[in-house]
């Protein structure tokens, strides 16, 4: 049923194109997998620092106390820096008309900055 | 447009009021094109009176100038979908007890589609996207070959069971929200139609429909709202097709044959 061909210029673009959509929806699909996750682990910090009144030093502490809190929410910036432009690009496109070259490079600067920020926010607090 | 149609003696006689006189309740109908407005219209109410025949009694009775289009009147042809009281349905197939609710029913052209006229939309764009997700048939054998055998209980020929008797009346299109925030993309009957020949064993047309499906518009656009599953009336589930390609799609991607 599925087998790749050699291809003309036109359907090589269309492939191409395919691809790159196909890309957009399994990296933001598998990013949402991972938030999903991620949040609720957040939450349930949250949850457990306020119930146990824990200060800004004793949160840093433990931070710092294992390499896997700082592992973790690195992978949480980074599946955020992934998710949330895809997402506004659905939104940008189907509620504003905006779609494109200009649009797709403006959501590439919201996800190096969130990447950018959230990483020096992980550093700052692992550091 | 409404095809001219001789109007046969009723059976028995309509319903009189006290008086007398039939009953009639007020039906607003779209005239024009897209900058048109509703008309309405005092319209003798029947038993088992479908929408159909309160738009057919307009024509013939009230004004001559209504356009609207059916053929089958029974269900089987798809052509007659019109928005009734702002859901898309076929029109044949709806008593007007079952959607009048209050006192008024509103009889609008399908949305998401060209206006051509009052009732009548164009499905031009509707069909085009049928071939932009490459709903052709694809034959991989000739007419010296066997015949393929394809066994009924095969999980393909299944799938396909399930998706077959859609027949291209434009009721999911018109319900679908991404359609309309997002023109280009291709609908839940195109990309059910592309599912449908996906599982198609004979087809040859594989991975060229999985690009044409995966583009920019294609079914990873549609966010599962199930507007075309809920509105379908012939109950098929076009969500769950268009969820078999995206599975698909990404499937194919990540083994690089996409």
């Amino acid at each position: 049923m599925i087998d790749a061909q050699p291809l003309e210029a036109p359907a090589e673009a269309a492939m191409r194109g395919a691809r790159y959509a196909a890309w957009r929806f399994v990296l933001q699909r598998a990013s949402a997998a991972v938030l999903a996750l991620c949040v609720v682990v957040h939450l349930a910090t949250i949850i457990y620092a306020v119930r146990h009144a824990l200060s800004a030093q004793a949160i840093v502490g433990r931070m710092h106390a294992n390499v896997l809190w700082p592992a973790f929410y690195t992978l949480f910036v980074v599946a955020v820096a992934v998710h949330a432009p895809l997402g506004l690009r659905a939104v940008a496109d189907e509620w504003l008309g905006l779609r494109g070259r200009a649009t797709d490079v403006v959501l590439a600067l919201i996800a190096l900055v969130l990447l950018g920020g959230g990483l020096y926010a992980v550093g700052s607090l692992a550091g | 447009m409404a095809t001219p149609v001789e109007d046969h003696p009723r059976p028995h006689p309509p319903a009189r009021g006290r008086n007398g006189v039939e009953p009639t309740f007020p039906v607003r109908i779209w005239r024009g094109s897209a900058s048109g407005a509703f008309q309405q219209f005092d319209v003798p109410r029947r038993a088992s009176q479908t929408v159909l025949d309160v738009v057919t009694h307009v024509q013939r009775h009230l004004d001559p100038t209504l356009a609207y289009r059916y053929a089958c009147r029974v269900g089987m042809c798809g052509s007659c979908a019109m928005s009734v009281n702002g859901k898309a349905r076929w029109t044949c197939r709806t008593h007007v007890d079952a959607v009048a609710t209050g006192a008024t029913l509103e009889i609008a052209p399908l949305s998401n589609l060209p206006i051509v006229r009052d009732l009548v939309v164009d499905m031009a764009p509707f069909f085009d996207k049928w071939a932009a997700a490459r709903g052709q048939f694809k034959p991989t054998a000739t007419r010296h070959d066997e015949f393929a055998k394809v066994s009924p209980s095969s999980p393909a020929r299944r799938a396909i069971d399930a998706t077959i008797e859609c027949i291209g009346c434009g009721v999911c299109y018109a319900s679908c929200d991404v359609v309309g925030w997002k023109p280009d993309y291709l609908g839940p009957a195109a990309l059910n139609r592309a599912w449908t020949l996906v599982n198609d064993v004979r087809d040859g047309d594989g991975v060229a429909r999985l690009r044409a499906v995966a583009a920019e518009g294609g079914c990873q656009s549609c966010h599962t709202h199930q507007s075309c599953t809920r509105s379908c009336p012939k109950h098929l589930s076009p969500t769950g097709s268009i969820a078999g390609l995206k599975r698909l799609v990404a499937q194919a991607l990540v083994k690089g044959k996409l």
